[in-house]
């Protein structure tokens, strides 16, 4: 024990202050692949006391309603980025294994499956809400919808929600 | 940053203050420590911070949120209970830990 030691710092963890701070995703993809930023965005900035807001609109849908939320494909189709001839794509059943390929590539990092993933979002205390317009197109309910979804609510009512928020559309 | 002390033991720090090597602490240190950021230590704070040494040891990395959920048998809602707002890095500052690196 020495007494000319400086005392260690004690990390700022923000708590006294309010910052305020609050961001809003907008996910209008029902691919696979494409669920996943704003998930994992929105699941960082719970974890650094952000409040964040989800509004799911179009084929972002696709991430919240009970039908098909566990079941989002991933396809070569149109994604030079996986470097394959675009032809292999078209084969029957190609889509269906490279979204399985994909599931197991996620699932290999921990990183858990779509439903799963809003579970723990709305645990962190996260905000979920559906896009009117894009339910009364389907014609879903509030019932076809993930149980944690919060409303189904208009544009302008979300933007309302998240006056001041930092905003990203995926 | 190397050496600095904590309620006048010699430790090994980052620049943050987070412990960076894993003998120099003891639970002694953690109720220190947690009391610094204002965590007051109970039976389920010990689970989750004993939890996440024991994990470490294992594998060489912090537990995340969600491993201390699935693994460690935490709830995320509990982990923002008692370690509110930053549950992750304010569990492996307690835990004498470097923060998480996984994203999720």
């Amino acid at each position: 024990m020495s007494t000319d030691i400086a005392p260690a710092p004690v990390p700022k963890f923000d708590d006294d202050e309010e910052t305020g701070r609050k961001l809003a995703i907008i996910c209008s993809k029902g691919n696979l692949d494409m669920a996943y930023p704003g998930l994992v965005l929105a699941n960082a900035a719970l974890g650094e006391g952000v409040e964040v807001h989800l509004f799911f609109t179009f084929w972002g849908f696709d991430m919240i309603t009970k039908k098909r939320m566990g079941n989002l494909k991933f396809t070569v189709l149109g994604n030079t980025a996986t470097h394959m001839p675009q032809g292999v794509g078209g084969i029957p059943g190609m889509t269906t294994m490279a979204t399985a390929m994909m599931k197991k590539q996620i699932a290999g990092v921990g990183v858990p499956d779509v439903p799963e993933f809003l579970e723990q979002i709305v645990a962190s205390g996260g905000h979920l809400w559906a896009c009117r317009m894009s339910a009364d197109m389907m014609h879903l309910e509030k019932d076809d919808l993930y149980d944690a979804v919060e409303g189904i609510i208009n544009a302008s009512e979300f933007i309302e929600k998240t006056e001041g928020a930092q905003l990203l559309f995926i | 940053m190397p050496l600095a002390s904590i309620d006048g033991r010699s430790v090994h720090v980052d620049d943050e203050g987070f412990l960076t090597e894993y003998d120099e602490w003891d639970e002694d240190l953690a109720k220190v420590l947690a009391s610094q950021i204002g965590v007051d230590m109970t039976d389920d704070h010990w689970k989750a911070i004993r939890f996440l040494r024991s994990d470490f040891k294992e594998h060489g990395e912090t537990a995340t949120i969600r491993r201390v959920d699935v693994v460690g048998g935490i709830s995320t809602k509990d982990l923002f209970r008692l370690f509110p707002k930053k549950p992750a890095k304010k569990m492996a500052y307690i835990a004498g830990l470097p923060k998480p690196r996984g994203c999720v």
